[in-house]
């Protein structure tokens, strides 16, 4: 507690709901949604946007929220892994593929990892298993040898096709 | 357990989903660094910046009167306090007291009222050092006229796990030393028809469990509790008690799930200064430590193996020797037993009827060393399944015929006073072969390699567990195992819904809280499926004993009469549910059964090891000879589990091993530039990523039933790592003819002895 902290008001769309906080201007985005907010989903690994454990989505798009200051996000769109199922519960085609092929083990990563997924179904609905490879390559996975969550993420693009078409 | 084989299974053998899905796909799975307690402090760590120092002064006056700073702890502080720790060998201050031992050794900890103000306050601390001379591998720590890091005598730790002597503490830097030694060696390389000798050498490695060790503490009149992300909660309550002087019932460990462990979570870690923290700051307080901070705690061992095997003219191995160094750096930790383990598994798989292996675990200035993945093996297995194909080589025959020809057989005694070999090595190398379409022609800069070990797993079988049946037929599993991610929240329910016959979304764990579920010794060496699965079974079995007796007693007929059925009994027309027994018996919708059971070194558990972990891995890869980079175009394994609990998770451990030794074989490596660490983050340490993924991969599992856990399941998830640095090394010399005998095979090394040799190819 050094003397004198200066506090600022965040203001942005957390989740789909508008919210604000104090918070001081050196605050990581991981920081305020853990501690400010205490959505604990958010992992902190290497600190250094090399692992993807952090991952979250600012206006769709993803972002190590280890590194990213809370500043940048003021009056954006921020998703993160509690705002991934419906309201009732039901989880989101993505988070049910994980389950369903396995595509976790500790599940440390699995957070970033299903934000990850998310931006990528967004941006190509029908990605190939390269373009898997390629986009998911700045997430690490230290457990499942990366196979099960290629499987999953095949599984998800599928099932999120089948949801679209009604 | 083999009466049973023809018993059909309802739960178990089954993919069940995992039993932490929901949770852990929504972020709500609670880790400790999730974990907030009321009034809770946080505590950051300052670092040694020397390799060997004495430490002359400490003034932490500044820090200490810094606002928001409510203490700090030094090796000065801990008056009161037993302060040096280890299951093997009680060599480690739970902070630096009067010198530090590595580059990268707590020294001091600041606890504040949050994160940032201990870290600021760090560099207020002031500290003088004298600087000694610094020894940084085995060779030099070992020289005439080393300094010793350690000058005090040990006591050893009543659990370290192995029954032979302690070395540490002796006046020389050896940390341990093991030898095993049958037939005659000499005579045997004597008359041998080809031998083959080298030094093969295993990198340092960090294991990089995501989740980097964060434990809390708070200390009071109660005693001691401590949420950890450690693997073995009893193992560190035992070191805590030492600590404190406080009684077994006077500390409580709490783990909740744990974000990857893969052994470097195994035994205490930040435990001790945490508390100390807490004691000295009279409130609950917080150790989070970075990436960067878990390198600087605990690494694998690295290890120089010299070693030679002989065949005879027939292809039959007779003979092998061996001299390991293991490089343990500052602290045994679990070391010594590393140093054992890595003995024993330098003469699996195979059945050798001579054999020599010394072993020297030595201290040097660097990040202590402790359990990784396969305790050892994967060291000497880089040596081990090189030779052979060496061998192979030399004598002209295919190394899987080699393997096929000499592996242990299942039922032979294939190392002296051990359980019998309880695998299938010849259908293992044969499912992991086909994967990789082991007779098929290869394409030109593509190489293959089958491979295989052995282990001696399942640590000391000590294991208790209570199962109880409520009123409603749901059941509670009381269980000090943790969940790593490796499955066991899921596995051991299977099975004691397997035994009530009762649906698995009825069985919940109550799991790793050392105030609340019974003993059980670690999470560790593949051991929980077999040890707590076990333990659970026979619990389960009480329990049903129990209702018996207890539908006797309200159907008023003899307890013989009572068939047991799937989820209760029946006696002649009437069938009464587990919960219409327990409702009857006591007259009320309440009360409940307890099951217990107690696995310790006796009747199946009686001969060590408790199993043989077994598994083949084989890869095809393909090399670009202008840059030396290797890709893995397939890979198979194949683990020999007795009988899969839940088959995907099984297979996911092997998946996952396999990819960690790929990353040894390829890539991984902890890099020290004098004492100091080079690579220390996670931007420099380079781990598999997604774009590493093989083209193709082959799971298969062997499910003999033919180990002792429930059903005739044995343990998995480490052995799959073992051989992959060597099959790297191995496919590499069938592409290129080039024998890289060091991990990891990084394309640097590759294009260097590329060059090397096809140079000299051309000079000649």
């Amino acid at each position: 507690m050094s003397e004198a902290r200066e506090y600022l008001i965040l203001h942005f769309n957390l989740n789909g709901r508008s919210v604000e906080t104090q918070y001081e201007a050196q605050e990581t985005l991981a920081e305020v949604l853990r501690d400010r907010f205490n959505l604990n989903g958010t992992k902190i690994s290497c600190e250094v946007e090399v692992c993807g454990a952090c991952t979250v989505l600012v206006d769709g798009l993803p972002v190590s929220a280890c590194t990213h200051l809370a500043y940048e996000v003021r009056d954006r769109n921020v998703l993160t892994i509690e705002g991934m199922a419906k309201p009732d519960g039901t989880l989101h085609p993505i988070q049910q593929a994980f389950i369903d092929e396995f595509a976790f083990q500790c599940g440390f990563c699995t957070p970033g990892m299903i934000l990850a997924t998310k931006a990528l179904l967004d941006e190509n609905p029908r990605p190939e298993e390269a373009d898997i490879i390629h986009y998911m390559d700045g997430n690490i996975c230290r457990c499942t040898g990366y196979v099960s969550i290629v499987r999953a993420i095949q599984r998800a693009a599928t099932q999120v096709q089948k949801e679209e078409r009604g | 357990m083999s009466a049973e084989k023809g018993r059909e299974f309802h739960v178990v053998n089954h993919s069940v989903p995992r039993r932490d899905g929901r949770a852990k796909v929504t972020g709500q799975a609670v880790y400790v660094s999730d974990v907030k307690l009321m009034g809770m402090a946080y505590a950051k760590v300052l670092r040694s910046p020397y390799a060997h120092a004495r430490i002359l002064s400490i003034n932490a006056g500044r820090a200490a009167s810094r606002p928001g700073v409510i203490a700090v702890v030094t090796g000065n502080d801990l008056e009161g306090l037993n302060p040096y720790f280890g299951h093997a060998v009680k060599d480690h201050p739970l902070v630096a007291i009067d010198k530090v031992r590595y580059i990268g050794e707590p020294v001091a900890a600041v606890v504040a009222e949050d994160e940032r103000t201990a870290y600021e306050a760090l560099e207020f601390i002031e500290v003088q050092y004298e600087e000694l001379k610094a020894v940084l591998n085995p060779q030099e720590a070992l020289a005439q006229g080393a300094p010793l890091l350690h000058e005090r005598k040990f006591e050893a730790g009543a659990l370290r796990g192995f029954e032979g002597k302690v070395t540490a503490g002796r006046g020389t830097n050896l940390c341990q030393e093991a030898h095993i030694g049958w037939g005659d060696v000499e005579a045997a390389f004597a008359k041998a028809a080809a031998v083959v000798e080298a030094e093969y050498y295993f990198p340092m490695v960090y294991a990089y469990a995501m989740e980097p060790y964060v434990a809390i503490a708070e200390v009071n009149e109660n005693g001691v509790t401590i949420y950890s992300s450690a693997q073995h909660p009893f193992m560190v309550r035992h070191d805590i008690t030492t600590i404190f002087g406080l009684p077994v019932s006077q500390i409580r460990l709490i783990v909740p799930f744990v974000g990857g462990g893969y052994g470097s979570k195994s035994y205490t870690k930040i435990e001790p200064l945490v508390s100390a923290c807490a004691w000295k700051a009279k409130r609950p307080v917080k150790l989070r430590l970075s990436v960067e901070e878990a390198m600087l705690t605990t690494r694998s061992d690295d290890a120089l193996t010299w070693m030679r095997t002989a065949v005879d003219a027939n292809g039959k191995i007779i003979a092998r020797q061996a001299k390991i160094y293991m490089n343990t750096g500052a602290y045994a930790e679990n070391s010594p037993l590393v140093c054992e383990k890595s003995t024993n598994r330098c003469v699996g798989p195979y059945a050798i009827p001579n054999i020599k292996i010394d072993n020297y675990s030595v201290y040097t200035n660097t990040v202590p060393a402790s359990s990784y993945r396969g305790f050892g093996c994967a060291q000497v297995t880089m040596a081990g399944e090189s030779q052979i194909d060496e061998l192979a080589a030399k004598i002209g025959k295919d190394p899987y015929e080699l393997r096929l020809a000499n592996v242990a057989q299942g039922g032979q005694e294939f190392f002296p006073k051990m359980r019998p070999f309880d695998g299938n090595l010849k259908e293992d190398l044969d499912l992991a072969a086909k994967s990789v379409r082991w007779k098929d022609p290869l394409p030109k800069g593509h190489g293959r390699s089958v491979g295989c070990s052995v282990s001696d797993a399942g640590a000391y079988p000590l294991t208790s567990t209570v199962v109880r049946v409520h009123a409603d037929g749901s059941v509670s599993i009381m269980m000090g195992s943790t969940e790593l991610g490796q499955g066991s929240h899921t596995v051991i329910p299977q099975i004691v819904a397997e035994e009530l016959g009762v649906p698995f979304e009825s069985v919940r764990v109550v799991a790793s809280d050392t105030a609340i579920t019974p003993y059980d010794r670690s999470t560790g060496a593949s051991r929980t499926t077999t040890l707590m699965g076990r333990a659970v079974l026979e619990a389960s079995r009480e329990a049903i004993d129990q209702m018996v007796r207890m539908a006797a007693d309200v159907l008023k007929v003899k307890e013989k009469e009572i068939e047991v059925t799937r989820g209760g009994v029946q006696c002649g027309e009437a069938r009464l549910t587990w919960s219409e027994v327990l409702t009857r018996y006591y007259g009320l919708p309440g009360g409940e059964v307890i099951g217990r059971a107690y696995i310790r070194k006796s009747g199946d558990f009686a001969q060590l090891p408790v199993f043989w972990e077994a598994a083949s891995t084989a890869v095809e890869i393909s090399v670009d000879e202008d840059t030396g980079r290797i890709r893995m175009e397939r890979l198979g394994t194949a683990g020999d589990v007795g009988l899969a609990i839940n088959p995907a998770l099984a297979e996911g451990q092997d998946i996952g091993a396999a990819t960690m030794g790929m990353g040894v074989g390829l890539f991984e490596e902890l890099i020290y530039d004098g004492p100091q660490l080079m690579n220390g983050s996670l931007l420099e340490y380079r781990v598999p990523r997604f774009s590493d993924l093989p083209r193709e991969v082959h799971l298969n599992l062997v499910q003999n039933r033919d180990g002792v856990g429930p059903y005739g399941a044995k343990g998995g998830g480490e052995a799959s790592l073992n051989a992959m640095a060597a099959n790297v090394a191995n496919a590499l010399y069938g592409a290129t003819g080039v024998r890289i005998r060091s991990a990891p095979l990084t394309p640097e090394k590759v294009w260097r002895a590329l060059k090397e040799a096809r140079g000299e190819k051309k000079k000649s």
